[in-house]
Parts: structure tokens; C-alpha cells; sequence
């Protein structure tokens, strides 16, 4: 029963293993050894891996390099932010008399709106109004904006580097998009000073604590969820596709729909993502969803290793550790050592830290079985020698 | 002959490149069952012939009229699940998957993102893909990536993806092209084995090959077709000698 549960979530035993070594990881051994404010940016940190396990199902598996995630991340993160936005706004218009409420012309508008002259609420966001409404549309979103551009791009068979250029480009829209409408959107500042979550303060240390679990159990949710669509005859279809399109198409499957599935999946995972991001860090900007953090993604997945689920999130965890702490200690040069270090994986490393696992962990296990078999040995030796 | 007979009618067909035409207003049938090769030089457009028939190209003019489908309208997945398999000449298998897993990707059930989903690898699968791997001596190897496989091997895996979706039209490509003597023997006693239920179109260069196992042979040459009939008769036929077999 407990290998056919094993089979069913992971397939092997070797991958169950690395799976709750990283829920054991982010569940235990990080609450232990880091204060709630590392605690939070690991959280934060851990909204972003959402966008490399996706990839790593779109572009590992899928072969798609999407350079957009940061899209649907962000469509995510809008969302979740324009949702606590409103209920921001609300709970000031209930302080009558502050000083923040004296500086509004219109009371019970978020005040980016006010401040750029809008005195109704836009019908755009009229959805995020409701908390079930923002649900659906945290998944909905970015599932239809991947599905327009998977039918548009799969269905033509566009693939490769203009696929990632189109995606790419997409980014750069979704900044302008953004920044320019500055009354619907925040503009270049985004959504900001976000509070509470129907009516929960977000920003008290127990709410931070439960947020980072919330994350971790979503993330790895996420993987699970991956594994089973890469166990299904969907994940084989899915590396055929990558390999041998053609043979895939004249074996009687229209391959551009497994494609597509595949794109709007991971789109709705990254916007998982941006809306747990949006609850931790309690902002969202359109810095954060444009080329240079998309591209950041890709990172993320590649240095984790791209075909695995768990390796994106240790990816994603190195990289941005990585980046505090060399940045913090090189100002000057820190850009330069994490390209260096980036270079370097990709060509020694194609497969990533998971590589490095899969490679040397057993080569590293089996010295240290010798190395205990042969303390063992020697203890022997010399008890005999004693006796 | 009426032509209900015939599984494949080819009329008229030309594709143009550019106003270069590699197929040039070609007709060919395929009889019901029969082992038709289609031989000729490079360039003749013997592949190309392929690629119109299962719609990776499409063509200017003309008509292929499989058991009563135009293909020449119709998307190549569903010219497959009309019934056409085509082998490729470089042969094209899943690298990164299993012997068991390439064929059983192309078992012809759980073709939509849903059923894939739902896929179960239940007793009808098992056994349709043990069967297959027997035919194609690979029932040891079920278990091996497709990636390490010899050459000769990966031939008869994607034959094999072929057979398990069981269509009525077979095109191969070349199927034994760099094969040893042996291989190539066990190969064309696999197409004698199945060409009993199904057609084959064949495109070959191997001559002897062709002699053992073709019914009827197609010479093309520039895009026309320069002689049709069996293989005594194109093997004596002076315009084949000519440009193709040499004298």
C-alpha cells in the first residue's frame, strides 16, 4: 500500500526521498534556524520558485521556454494585491478623521486611484471586490491570457526562440500596460501599503508565520501536483513532444494541445506564486513581472536542474540567497561572480544542482558507507587486538 | 479493378516549390493488401511523395483518396487516426523514453489532453504491447531507453509504433536502410508478416531487397512516374535501366 502510494505520487523511491528532505527542509529546519524576518524572505523567495516549477514542467518536460512567466506571476500577484487593495481602502474610509482620510477626495477608493483623479472605481475591478471572485481569478487569468497565446503560437506551430522572443515581448507589454495606466494599476509603484486579509493583519509576525506555511505547503502542493501529471501518459507525451514533435503528430495527436495544456498550467502555477507573494510582502509593482525577473525564473529552474520539481525550488532558494549575500558582501562585483556562477552550471552542470544530486549523491553515499564500513572494521581489528 | 479496391488512389499530383516541381502530376494506386515500393534516384521525389500523402506536405494540385477520406484537406493527426502509419527515413523514435513506453504512447487510446490524463496502463495495453515488441524483436528490450538502441532496432521500434495503432496504410521510409544482412532478413520476412492485413508503401534503394519482397514497384524520376509494373518488368524496362538501375 505504501509503495503503490510512493508509485502514485513519485514514481520512485529516490524522488519521494528528495521530496521530503525539502518538506522537512522548509517545514522544520528553516522555522528552527531563521528569525520571522528570514523567515519572510524565505517566503518571499519561495512565491518566485512557483514560476521555476512551472517551468520546469513547461521547458524541462514540455520543451517550451516561456521567458514570460513573470506575466502570469504577476497577473497572480495584481490580483491578490487588488483584492487587499480594496480592503485596505474600506478600513480607511471607516477611520473618519485620520490624517489619511483628510488627504482623499474620494473616500473608500485605493489612493493611487484618487490621486490620479478617479473618483469611481474601475469596472476592472469589480471582481476583486469579492475574495471567492479573486480566487477564481487568480487561476482563471492567467490560464485564459496563456490559453489565447498557446492556441495563437502552438496552433502555428511557432516554438523555440520565437516562441521565447514573443514571450518575452509579452513582458515588456504587460510593463507598459501597467505603468501607464497608473490610475487602474498603481503605476510604477504598484500596489502598495496592503494590510489585511479579510480583516487578518498580515503584517504581525504570527501571520507571517502562518503565511510562510501556507507557501511551503502550496509549493509543495504544487510539486505533487506536477509529479502526477508527469507520471500520467501526459508527462511521456509531453517529453515525446519535446524530442520528436513530428512523430508525436503522426502518431495520431495533435500536439500542440498537450503544449498548451502545458503553458497555461505552469502560467497558473507562477500565478499561485504572485498571490502568495503579494500576501507575504505585502505590495506588488510592475517591476516585479517584467523581462528582468522573468528571465530571473528561468534562472531559478536551470540551476535547480529543469526536469526536477524539487531541484527548482532549491534553485530558486540558491539564487536568491546567493544574490543577498553577494551583493551584500561584493556591492560592486556581486553582478558579475553570479553570472560567472550561472555560466559555469549551465556548461559543467547542464542538469543543474539536481544533477549534481543525482551524479555524486550516490558516489558520496557509497564513500561513506566505506568510510563508516571501515571504521567498523578497524574497531574490530582492534578490540581483537585488546583482547 | 473498381476503385474500391485500391486503399490509396493518387491523381494528378504535383507540388511545386518555387515553381520547382518535386512531385509532377503523379497517379499511383495501391492495391488492397498488396507491397508496393516505389524505387528511383535521388531527388526523384520519393519522400516527398510520402510527406504529400501524410499531409507534412502539402500539395498545388491533385487528389489522395485513402478509403474514401481526401487527405490532402485534412490535418495530419487525423490522417493517422484515419488509418495511414509513416515511418521516417531517419528514424524517429522517443529518445528519453523506454521501449515500452514508445509504444505504448502510440497505442491508439487517450489521444486528447483529457485522456492522456486518464491513461491506465490496464491488461488490453500490456498485452497489445508485448505482442508488437515480439513482432519486432524487441520483447528483450522492452525495458531499454529508446536512445541506445542500434540503429537496426530503432527501425523496427518505429515500425513497431506503427503496427500498434494497427492502420491500414503502411508508408516506410527506408526501413532498412543501414541494416546488417541478418537485420535486413528479419525485416522483410516482418513485412511479408504484415503486409497480410494492411498495404505498404515502401520507398527503397536496396534493389535485392526490393526484389524479395516488393508485389509492384514505382519508378519515380524527376517527379513523374517513369515506369509502374512488377519487378521483372521494371528490371527490363530500358528507360528504368537507363536512368536508374544502370546497365
Amino acid at each position: 500500500m505504501n509503495t503503490l502510494l510512493n508509485n502514485k505520487l513519485t514514481g520512485n523511491k529516490d524522488q519521494t526521498v528528495s521530496f521530503l528532505i525539502l518538506a522537512a527542509v522548509l517545514f522544520v529546519f528553516f522555522p528552527l534556524i531563521f528569525d520571522i524576518f528570514r523567515l519572510n524572505m524565505v517566503a518571499k523567495y519561495l512565491s518566485l520558485s512557483f514560476a521555476a516549477v512551472g517551468l520546469v514542467l513547461c521547458w524541462g518536460y514540455g520543451g517550451i521556454l516561456s521567458l514570460g512567466q513573470g506575466v502570469f506571476w504577476g497577473l497572480g500577484g495584481y490580483a491578490m494585491a487588488a483584492f487587499l487593495k480594496l480592503e485596505a481602502a474600506a478600513n480607511i474610509a471607516k477611520e473618519a478623521g485620520s490624517d489619511q482620510i483628510k488627504a482623499l477626495s474620494t473616500i473608500g477608493l485605493p489612493d493611487f486611484m484618487d490621486w490620479n483623479q478617479i473618483t469611481e472605481l474601475p469596472y476592472i475591478w469589480y471582481p476583486f471586490k469579492s475574495f471567492p471572485i479573486t480566487m477564481v481569478m487568480i487561476l482563471v487569468l492567467p490560464g485564459i491570457v496563456a490559453y489565447i497565446i498557446g492556441v495563437a503560437m502552438f496552433k502555428r506551430r511557432v516554438s523555440g526562440v520565437y516562441f521565447a522572443i514573443i514571450t518575452q515581448a509579452l513582458c515588456w507589454i504587460m510593463e507598459i500596460l501597467f505603468v501607464t495606466r497608473q490610475g487602474w494599476t498603481g503605476g510604477i509603484n504598484g500596489i502598495t501599503d496592503l494590510r489585511t486579509c479579510l480583516g487578518w493583519d498580515i503584517r504581525t509576525d504570527s501571520a507571517q508565520y502562518i503565511l510562510y506555511f501556507l507557501t511551503v505547503a502550496l509549493v509543495l502542493g504544487m510539486i505533487i501536483v506536477g509529479k502526477l501529471i508527469l507520471q500520467s501518459k501526459l508527462g511521456r507525451l509531453l517529453v515525446a513532444t519535446r524530442d520528436m514533435e513530428n512523430r508525436v503528430r503522426f502518431s495520431g495527436y495533435d500536439a500542440a494541445d498537450f503544449k498548451i495544456f502545458i503553458f497555461c498550467l505552469s502560467g497558473v502555477i507562477s500565478s499561485i506564486g504572485g498571490a502568495m507573494f503579494a500576501l507575504n510582502v505585502g505590495f506588488m509593482s510592475p517591476k516585479l513581472v517584467t523581462i528582468e525577473p522573468s528571465i530571473y525564473m528561468v534562472i531559478f529552474c536551470a540551476f535547480g536542474g529543469r526536469l526536477s520539481l524539487v531541484g527548482a525550488v532549491y534553485g530558486t532558494l540558491i539564487v536568491c540567497f546567493g544574490r543577498t549575500f553577494f551583493s551584500e558582501l561584493f556591492p560592486e562585483s556581486w553582478m558579475f561572480l553570479m553570472g560567472t556562477t550561472f555560466v559555469l552550471i549551465t556548461m559543467v552542470f547542464p542538469r543543474g544542482v539536481a544533477g549534481i544530486v543525482e551524479d555524486y549523491g550516490p558516489r558520496l553515499l557509497a564513500l561513506f558507507r566505506k568510510r563508516s564500513a571501515g571504521a567498523e572494521d578497524l574497531r574490530i581489528v582492534k578490540q581483537a587486538g585488546v583482547s | 479493378m473498381t476503385l474500391k479496391d485500391f486503399v490509396l488512389s493518387i491523381e494528378g499530383l504535383t507540388v511545386s516549390f518555387d515553381g520547382f516541381k518535386a512531385v509532377n502530376d503523379v497517379s499511383l494506386y495501391v492495391e488492397q493488401g498488396a507491397l508496393h515500393v516505389v524505387i528511383g534516384p535521388n531527388g526523384a521525389g520519393k519522400t516527398t511523395l510520402l510527406d504529400l500523402i501524410c499531409g507534412k506536405t502539402r500539395p498545388t494540385a491533385g487528389s489522395i483518396n485513402f478509403l474514401g477520406h481526401e487527405l490532402t484537406q485534412m490535418p495530419e493527426q487525423k490522417i493517422v487516426q484515419a488509418g495511414v502509419g509513416r515511418k521516417f527515413q531517419t528514424p524517429s523514435i522517443y529518445p528519453a523514453l523506454t521501449v515500452f513506453e514508445n509504444l505504448e504512447i502510440s497505442f491508439p487510446r487517450g489521444r486528447s489532453v483529457f485522456g492522456a490524463l486518464t491513461f491506465k496502463r490496464d491488461k488490453a495495453v500490456m498485452e497489445r504491447v508485448h505482442d508488437i515488441a515480439d513482432m519486432i524483436f524487441l520483447k528483450d528490450q522492452l525495458d531499454t531507453l529508446g536512445e541506445v538502441l542500434s540503429h537496426g532496432q530503432k527501425q523496427w521500434l518505429e515500425i513497431g509504433m506503427l503496427l500498434i495503432a494497427d492502420p491500414e496504410l503502411l508508408l516506410l521510409d527506408e526501413p532498412v536502410a543501414g541494416m546488417s544482412v541478418d537485420e535486413r532478413q528479419q525485416t522483410g520476412d516482418l513485412l511479408n508478416k504484415i503486409c497480410k492485413e494492411r498495404s505498404v508503401l515502401i520507398i527503397e534503394h536496396d534493389m535485392n531487397f526490393v526484389r524479395e519482397i516488393a508485389h509492384r514497384v514505382t519508378v519515380l524520376h524527376q517527379g513523374a512516374v517513369l515506369a509502374e509494373g512488377s519487378m521483372e518488368h521494371i528490371e527490363t524496362n530500358e528507360k528504368v535501366i537507363e536512368v536508374y538501375l544502370g546497365h
